[in-house]
């Protein structure tokens, strides 16, 4: 008796967690199965094709799409590398901060991962506009920066903390001098806090639309994929091609994720 | 700013050891306070601008109900953001607990956050088209499912985090001791994962009042929330009622954390990152 129950149990536990995993994915396959449809009605009247994705290339608004998406690249690349750079450093010198001083660069840290995204946008653009930085480029590469460089130091500071601090010393000892014994031995026990802040930084600036869309300035015509995206599907109801757009993105950024946790998911399968 | 970062190894040369590392955050500190500490100052100073004069008018008409900006919007917000989070606590606490219970769980759990890289307004957008090809008509009922679904991973993942990391022998022991399934379960470790749920909470709550554009995509801009209003203000150059909506929310997400912090239910959140 009981272990019918048991049986019933685990099966109801596996069709939930199933259940919630499909409607997870559901409008994501949806989209990518009628991608092949032609049309936006989810229906396969016409059979299948790749109409959508020829009019990718043959509508008007393939030079916006493509200068989106250079928009895009070039402000992620850019501010996840200054980022990085940035963060790392300045992840170093937190750590030989006095505690007091350390607790309050850590808390002001804090502040643009825990704020909402929206007052962060504002505050920018306030700020922007009352010292009157150039539009486009400048304002959105430093905003991402703002926001990107917090989770590059929260990825670094713990791999400090981990680490043994005796190793610094013993190289310092054996006659390294600090130069030497920082990039010998203190950068490459970071790495893979640098790496992940990195790809963190990449990712926050790809995925970015609330402080994208208010600061890049009304009048600069600068749009990123999702600010473009934004301005041109909300106004129509959403047209077939970007059914072959948004598969597309949605093929690249899975495989992208999946490649990037493989360590990660061949070791949980190891155990 | 690059020249802040190249500028630090020069500034290393010039001390000793331990003083040279410190020196490396400065950069770093003056970036923040540029960045972070001026913009929230300008919205604190912008709150009490009315006119180009000193004036807590901002404040007025932000409390004044009648005319639909302030308040009412927050309040409607507000009920919107609780329905979404009670509904994500609903699901997402079953779903932890088996995924716990599970050997997979955490590859499975891997799979509940994969899709929360794809942009948010590409899967709203996506649920749209759905919507609108069974011909559900937009509305209160298809902006709940919009933010349910955004959201639900941000509610599973504190959740799973803290009640995997909840000692078995504590189960055991009150199974030893005569408590039966449904008595474990809401006697330990319901009140064990407790920091999660706070967490979780947290999580779903202050993003989904905040909530900008996806409200706007699936109701088809009749229902905007306070996310929504404060970009309005500014868009229409009301820099002031925006500053004082953008102080409210400012208030709203440090009172979140001091709870969280006083907790201990901070470190539940866990990396968002796969």
């Amino acid at each position: 008796m009981m272990k019918r129950f048991d049986i019933l149990k685990k099966t109801f536990s596996y069709t939930y967690v199933v259940l919630i995993m499909a409607l997870l994915y559901a409008p994501i396959l949806l989209i990518i199965v009628f991608s092949f449809s032609g049309n936006a009605r989810f229906s396969f009247s016409q059979g299948f094709t790749l109409a959508s994705y020829k009019e990718i290339f043959s509508s008007d608004s393939f030079d916006g799409l493509m200068s989106a998406l250079k928009n895009t690249v070039v402000i992620a690349v850019i501010s996840s590398v200054c980022s990085t750079i940035l963060g790392s450093i300045s992840a170093i010198g937190i750590h030989s901060l006095r505690k007091k001083m350390r607790t309050i660069v850590s808390a002001v840290n804090q502040i643009p991962i825990i704020n909402s995204e929206i007052v962060v946008a504002v505050s920018l653009m306030i700020f922007f506009s009352t010292f009157a930085f150039p539009q486009g480029y400048v304002r959105l590469i430093l905003s991402h920066i703002s926001f990107c460089t917090p989770y590059v130091v929260l990825s670094v500071l713990p791999l400090l903390q981990r680490m043994d601090k005796n190793i610094y010393e013993a190289a310092l000892d054996l006659g390294s001098t600090p130069t030497k014994a920082l990039f010998k031995v203190l950068l490459p026990n970071l790495v893979p806090g640098i790496v992940s802040g990195f790809i963190m930084a990449f990712t926050l600036s790809l995925d970015d639309f609330i402080i994208t869309q208010i600061n890049k300035g009304a009048g600069t015509g600068i749009e990123t994929l999702s600010t473009y995206i934004y301005e041109d599907a909300r106004v129509k109801s959403i047209s077939p091609y970007w059914f072959a757009v948004f598969s597309i993105i949605f093929v690249v950024v899975i495989t992208l994720l999946l490649l990037a946790n493989i360590r990660k998911l061949k070791k949980s399968e190891d155990k | 700013m690059t020249d802040n970062v190249q500028q630090a190894p020069k500034v290393r040369k010039k001390f000793k050891f331990r003083l040279t590392r410190r020196a490396f955050s400065y950069p770093y500190i003056l970036f923040l306070m540029i960045f972070v500490v001026v913009p929230l100052v300008l919205i604190l100073v912008n709150a009490f601008i009315y006119d180009g004069a000193f004036s807590f008018q901002n404040f007025a008409d932000f409390f004044n109900v009648g005319t639909s900006k302030g308040l009412s919007v927050l309040w409607k917000s507000i009920v919107i953001g609780l329905m979404t989070t009670v509904i994500c606590l609903i699901i997402g606490y079953p779903l932890a607990l088996i995924l716990s219970k599970m050997k997979a769980g955490k590859l499975l759990i891997l799979f509940f956050m994969l899709p929360m890289w794809i942009n948010f307004l590409i899967r709203t957008l996506a649920t749209k088209a759905i919507f609108d090809a069974m011909g559900v008509t937009l509305g209160m009922g298809t902006v709940i499912f919009g933010m349910v679904y955004n959201y639900l991973p941000f509610m599973i993942m504190p959740l799973y985090n803290s009640i995997s990391n909840i000692d078995k022998s504590y189960s055991e022991a009150a199974l030893d001791l005569g408590a039966d399934k449904m008595t474990v379960l809401v006697k330990t470790i319901l009140p064990l994962s407790f920091p999660g749920i706070l967490s979780g909470i947290t999580m779903v709550f202050i993003p989904a009042i905040s909530t900008f554009a996806i409200t706007e995509i699936l109701s088809d801009r009749q229902i905007y929330l306070f996310g929504d209003s404060i970009q309005n203000m500014f868009s229409q150059n009301m820099y002031g009622v925006g500053s004082v909506m953008s102080l409210v929310m400012l208030v709203l997400v440090l009172i979140s954390n001091l709870i969280l912090n006083r907790f201990g239910a901070k470190d539940e959140s866990g990396s968002v990152v796969l």
